[in-house]
């Protein structure tokens, strides 16, 4: 039988498109703060060992890992780094729990994407030296290229994604850690400027900054500092090929086979009937509705169908992305995972509010780590 | 270094090959910049360096008097206190004499070394130090436990940065 792990206490700070205020150090210390306070924990007495999230690139520094322990409270401490998503290291952190070596472990993850003055550049210097790089332009164009080829097999038009814009921004007018709420019209989405055809300026959503800390615990622990414990029922991840050439376009295969480790191990086989709420990977309005399909929601190129019938809206059928997602929340980068997280953490505890699902009782988190990647990650969590 | 040829098998590649399109290669030049935040520590510690000032902060709980400044201690956890001003003076903890540039070039005959020291500044807790250069010194009289002070630049030429000190010299006692 697998040991339970919880997660016991979450921080965050609001999620906005520039934070001038604030230092990385100092974003991520608010978090910890309130994570370690809701915890009821002293990271430098009680916590086992730090998981963060960097990528040196997003940084600016290289072995940016190192300039990740003062302000979690982890001088002198086991600390480790991930250099992918904040979901990949909320899963590092639980295998480290499961040895039975470790029983509170804190998770961090953080975006100052308004300090990356030439994001392009960056998204570009992911793209293979080789292959594809001496032919780039604007990295957008790979989202553009997956979204055709998906409307293509699916028979999913622009204004079902431009739908999910609506919905998800509508959300976002409920959050208040969210910066990118508005109320808008599928006209709008439709009507704004093209970015990569059939991508426009909307569709695609806006970088962000923010932190996010979590704190894990095993069994015993966790019911002793929390009555809410949300436990991490299930977990999946995998990576396609970083091949632009020889992936498959239409559907987001990594997704597919991370969902189908999760749903193992979660013991669920039918996860539109067993899940209550859904957080997924909307970096792009069309990749909400590829993921859906993907997660296995429904069948491939019924996605359209579920916004159009309003059943993925904060009152439907099976309500994704109340948070606002990415469309609504902002782009985090690698805490984009850490958002999804939170907001289904928030959501199975009952705790937000205008936006809550109602009898939420299972939840699942997914993210996507942008262009031009193909890394899926997913936790099904549980109250 | 030894010039000798090494007579390895296999075709030997020199740079002039490369640039003379001789072999293929691709080349991709990054253009990445970064606009860091300085947030409520560093920015003060910066705005007080051009004004001709160290500042740094303090925790009640262990006490320490912290340079760089930080909001928070990251020993105790908890935020730091108030805002301490500390002299331009200090003693050399650490310091080594570099005779090579970050490319590893040695330096020419005649330059002078490169000499970084970690400076324990008065006033900071002990241990609490700028890491900096000295100047105004030969190389072979920098000891551990000199004592040393600020060289700062001009009032005009101060920008708020860590040059608008030029280099710690040694204290002349009398
Ligand atoms: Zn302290």
């Amino acid at each position: 039988m697998i040991k339970k792990v919880a997660i016991v206490g979450v921080g965050y700070t609001n999620f906005r498109s520039t934070t001038p205020d604030l230092s990385y150090r100092e974003l991520t210390y608010e978090a910890a703060t309130k994570a370690y306070e809701e915890a009821g924990v002293d990271p430098r007495k009680d916590i086992d060992s730090f998981v963060s999230t960097a990528e040196d690139f997003f940084e600016g520094y290289s072995i940016a890992d190192e300039y990740c322990p003062d302000q979690l409270g982890a001088v002198l401490k086991p600390v480790n780094t991930i250099a992918g998503d904040f979901l990949q290291s909320l899963i590092t952190a639980y295998m480290m729990i499961l040895t039975g070596r470790l029983n509170i472990v804190a998770v961090q993850a953080m975006s100052k994407a308004s300090n990356m003055t030439t994001l392009g550049e960056l998204e570009l210097f992911a793209f293979d030296p080789v292959f594809n790089r001496p032919l780039a332009e604007n990295p957008h164009f790979v989202a553009g290229l997956e979204m055709n080829r998906y409307l293509h097999d699916t028979k999913t038009t622009r204004e079902q994604c431009a739908k999910v814009v609506v919905k998800n921004k509508k959300n976002a007018l409920n959050n208040p850690y969210a910066g990118h709420g508005a109320k808008i019209t599928v006209e709008d989405v439709l009507n704004s400027k093209i970015i990569s055809y059939p991508l426009t300026h909307l569709d695609i959503s806006p970088a962000s900054d923010g932190a996010v800390v979590m704190v894990l615990a095993s069994e015993e622990i966790a019911k002793k500092l929390t009555r809410k414990p949300i436990w991490i029922r299930g977990v999946g991840w995998c990576s396609d090929t970083f091949s632009l050439e020889s992936r498959d376009w239409g559907e987001s295969t990594s997704t597919r086979l991370a969902a189908e480790m999760a749903y193992k191990m979660a013991d669920i086989d039918n996860p539109k009937k067993e899940i209550d709420v859904v957080e997924l990977s909307d970096i792009y309005s069309y990749k909400e509705l590829q993921h859906l399909e993907a997660l296995k929601f429904c069948n491939k190129g019924e996605a359209g169908k579920m916004i159009d019938n309003g059943i993925t809206e904060i009152g439907g059928e099976l309500p994704v992305n109340p948070s606002g997602g990415s469309l609504g929340v902002g782009h985090l980068y690698e805490c984009s995972g850490a958002q999804k997280t939170l907001e289904i953490v928030l959501q199975l505890r009952g705790e937000v509010g205008k936006r809550q699902v109602k009898n939420a009782n299972i939840g699942l988190a997914h993210s996507w780590r942008g262009v031009p990647t193909t890394t899926s990650v997913i936790a099904i969590l549980g109250n | 270094m030894n010039n000798k040829k090494l007579n390895f098998k296999g075709t030997a590649l020199r740079s002039s090959d490369i640039k003379e399109k001789k072999v293929l290669t691709t080349s991709w030049k990054p253009s990445l910049q970064y606009a860091w935040d300085d947030g409520v520590a560093i920015g003060r510690y910066l705005k007080e360096l051009k004004n001709g000032k160290i500042i740094a902060r303090k925790c009640k709980k262990c006490g320490r008097i912290m340079i760089p400044p930080r909001m928070f201690c990251e020993l105790c956890f908890r935020p730091t206190d108030e805002w301490v001003y500390v002299k331009d003076t200090g003693i050399i903890n650490t310091f080594s004499i570099s005779y090579v540039h970050w490319d590893a070039r040695r330096i020419k005959e005649g330059e002078k070394p490169f000499i970084p020291a970690v400076i324990e500044i008065d006033g900071a807790s002990e241990g609490m130090g700028i890491l900096h250069v000295l100047g105004e010194v030969d190389p072979e009289d920098v000891k551990s436990g000199m004592r040393v002070k600020a060289v700062w630049k001009s009032p005009e030429e101060r920008i708020g940065a860590i040059t608008d000190i030029k280099y710690f010299k040694p204290i002349i006692e009398r």
